[in-house]
């Protein structure tokens, strides 16, 4: 990767860096304004904002406000905080990355190690799911969990989000495998290991990357997505729904700083994900197309 | 019946065949190359000895045992591939005892069969490094030891020198001749190089377009070659082909040529049973060492024949001196010694020796046979 990163800049002289960085610190500032506003406005008492500036930092701090979004705000018809709805997105959500993960992986295997007939056609079809809308499949999918038994429930949830998320995650295997070549694992037939062996052995110990990528792309759509919990969620709604019953209840006065405290509480997580797993994002999604 | 028999063997893709009739013995011991240009079938052929690949029709048997359809790893054959096909995250010492792992061999005598071939291949030093941390020289070398760890019946390689720089091919193609008269194992070896084919071998299959062209020996390939395609392809630089008439001097056999001024130059022709072709047009094959100037021609041969005409270049390429002449319109290669005195566009009295020229029917492009 070193090979890679090396010399793919020009040089440039003084005064175009001095205003490249200028340009990118600007652009930066932009882009963290609204996070700012979201924590510094988390951190005051209720009064300062509705009376104050909206950009000025907190002349009272406080955490009240995170306590109060964690739980005991009101959510819907009772006073729970998010926490409870919290946790129902980690429970869907761990599982339903590692399912479609490890899915993604070994159907990327056998379409590019264990070819049969038709192949193509199948992996044509699962890329077409990526392209198939949300709300497509509302009534069809409704149907097929009330039929499993599985409406409004976080099995459920993870199921859905599971056939919405193979299509992806073979994608991206499926080309990290393809760049694999094919004599290690003629070799590894003739050594003796098997269809299973051969996969955990020696494809998985080198799909790192891959599998960063797939893990950070299917958290982030699982753990944002939105439409599916609140149509499939039923009393086990995901934090998403849940943010947005606490930012949108019309009734009492609008808290503002409990929202903001809210809304960060829904993104830390995927936050958390880019931060400790991001340097492998872009390595990942470069391996395929650089090496060859 | 041999110890690997591959007898009648076909291999189709489709409806496109790229396999037809194949029949090899191999006996015990034996160095097999099969060799020939891109594309002839080499590697599907080793595949489908390997289990690889399936077998269209025909039958291949390992110790008369039939193999078609049995999976590759119980086949004890073992295989070295051209990309040498280590793998990447496992150390030196891991690749090589993978296979004894997977047939269930016991730790100690995994690691005894791994210092034995680690000793002999002389990569002791390597063992816990990983295949990324390796010279190509070395992963080549640790390619071998894991076929060696498995002890085989039979050893496969495809290609295995191609990826290495001409040196180290070289001291490779020796270390690998070493080892074979070492450990008198059957080994079925893949190239598209005919040196390599030429040096390694107990016997030769060349193969062209998905048929056995020849088998035979290397000697035999080289001084007998049985069609225009086998004399071409072996020897470098390739046969001089000079398609030539018949003409009889007396009751013997003649070629008739034109060296590069016109003239007419007749070359008596050995072979007695070419007075058959006598008016007719035949392909006269003369090797380029078979072309000499007088002094360095081969002594054991009664047939030096003088043959004067133009040079039109000259090579030197250290131990010999290659000279180019014009005869019948065809550009015609000597293979002279260094110190030769010969001079680019000055008539030069060539030695041809007539024992070693072959001949080709210009239509089915087969050997006329003596
Ligand atoms: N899966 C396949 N489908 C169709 N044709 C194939 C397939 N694999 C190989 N072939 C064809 O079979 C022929 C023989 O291929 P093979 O790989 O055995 O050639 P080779 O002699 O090993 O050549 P090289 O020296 O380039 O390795 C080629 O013409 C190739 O195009
Ligand atoms: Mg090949």
């Amino acid at each position: 990767m070193s090979a890679v990163t090396q010399d793919t800049s020009v040089s440039t002289g003084r005064v175009t860096r001095a205003f490249i960085y200028l340009v990118l610190i600007l652009f930066a500032l932009f882009y963290l304004l609204p996070l700012y506003v979201m924590v510094v406005n988390s951190l005051k008492p209720l009064p300062e904002i509705t009376g104050g500036n909206m950009m000025a930092l907190p002349r009272e701090w406080t955490l009240e406000a995170w306590g109060s979004a964690w739980s005991t705000a009101q959510i819907g018809v009772s006073p729970t905080g998010l926490k409870p709805y919290f946790l129902n997105s980690i429970m869907m959500v761990v599982p339903a990355v590692a399912l479609s993960t490890m899915i993604g992986a070994m159907n990327g295997y056998i379409l590019t190690k264990w070819r049969f007939r038709g192949d193509v056609w199948v992996f044509g079809l699962m890329l077409f799911s990526c392209f198939i809308p949300f709300q497509i499949v509302l009534i069809p999918m409704a149907r097929v969990l009330g039929m499993l038994g599985l409406a409004g429930s976080v099995p459920g949830l993870i199921l859905v989000h599971l056939v919405y998320g193979i299509g992806f995650s073979t994608l991206y295997f499926r080309n990290y495998y393809a760049a694999f070549p094919t004599e290690l694992v003629r070799a590894a037939q003739i050594d003796g290991a098997g269809f299973f062996r051969i996969f955990w052995r020696i494809l998985l110990p080198v799909s790192g990357p891959i599998a960063v990528v797939t893990i950070i792309w299917q958290f982030t759509n699982i753990w944002n997505d939105f439409l599916f919990g609140a149509s499939f969620g039923g009393v086990n709604q995901p934090m998403t729904v849940a943010l947005n019953n606490l930012v949108q209840s019309s009734t009492g006065v609008k808290e503002y700083n409990v929202h903001f405290a809210g809304a960060i509480l829904a993104a830390l997580p995927t936050l958390f994900v880019y931060i400790v797993a991001g340097r492998y994002f872009v390595r990942g999604l470069m391996a395929g197309s650089v090496k060859g | 019946m041999g110890f690997l028999d591959i007898s009648n063997v076909t291999k189709s893709y489709g409806s496109v065949q790229v396999l037809h009739q194949v029949d090899i013995a191999v006996e015990e011991g034996e160095f097999l190359v099969l060799v020939g240009p891109s594309g002839c079938g080499k590697s599907t052929l080793l595949n489908m000895i390997a289990g690889l690949e399936s077998i269209t029709s025909g039958e291949i048997r390992i110790k008369d045992r039939v193999m078609n359809g049995v999976h590759p790893s119980k086949r004890n054959i073992a295989m070295v591939f051209q990309s040498y096909a280590l793998y990447p995250n496992m150390t030196v010492g891991q690749n090589m005892t993978f296979g004894l792992e997977m047939h269930g061999v016991p730790k100690p005598e995994r690691d005894k069969a791994l210092a034995d071939v680690a000793k002999l291949l002389q990569i002791d030093h390597l063992l816990d490094r990983k295949p990324g941390q390796l010279s190509g020289g070395q992963r080549q070398r640790v390619a071998m030891g894991r076929a060696l760890v498995r002890d085989p019946d039979v050893f496969l390689f495809d290609e295995p020198l191609s990826n290495l720089d001409a040196k180290l091919r070289v001291d490779m193609r020796t270390e690998i001749k070493k080892l074979h008269q070492k450990l008198k194992t059957t080994i079925v070896y893949v190239t598209h190089d005919q040196i390599e084919a030429l040096t390694l071998s107990t016997r030769i299959a060349v193969m062209n377009k998905g048929f056995v062209q020849q088998l035979g020996t290397p000697k035999e390939i080289y001084d007998q070659p049985a069609n225009l395609f086998v004399a071409t392809f072996m020897g470098s630089p390739a046969m001089n082909i000079i398609p030539t008439k018949v003409v009889l001097e007396g009751d013997a056999p003649h070629a008739e040529l034109s060296d590069a001024e016109g003239n007419r130059v007749l070359l008596a022709l050995n072979q007695r049973n070419l007075t058959a072709w006598a008016g007719r047009e035949i392909l006269l094959g003369i090797r380029p060492e078979a072309i000499t100037d007088p002094e360095g021609a081969d002594r054991n041969s009664g047939s030096i024949r003088p043959l004067s005409n133009v040079v039109t270049v000259t090579e030197p390429a250290g131990a010999d001196t290659f000279v180019t002449m014009s005869l019948s319109g065809k550009d015609v290669i000597a293979r002279m010694r260094a110190d030769a005195a010969v001079h680019p566009g000055q008539r030069f009295e060539f030695a041809v020796n007539m024992e070693k020229a072959v001949a080709f029917d210009p239509q089915t492009e087969a050997r006329i046979t003596p």
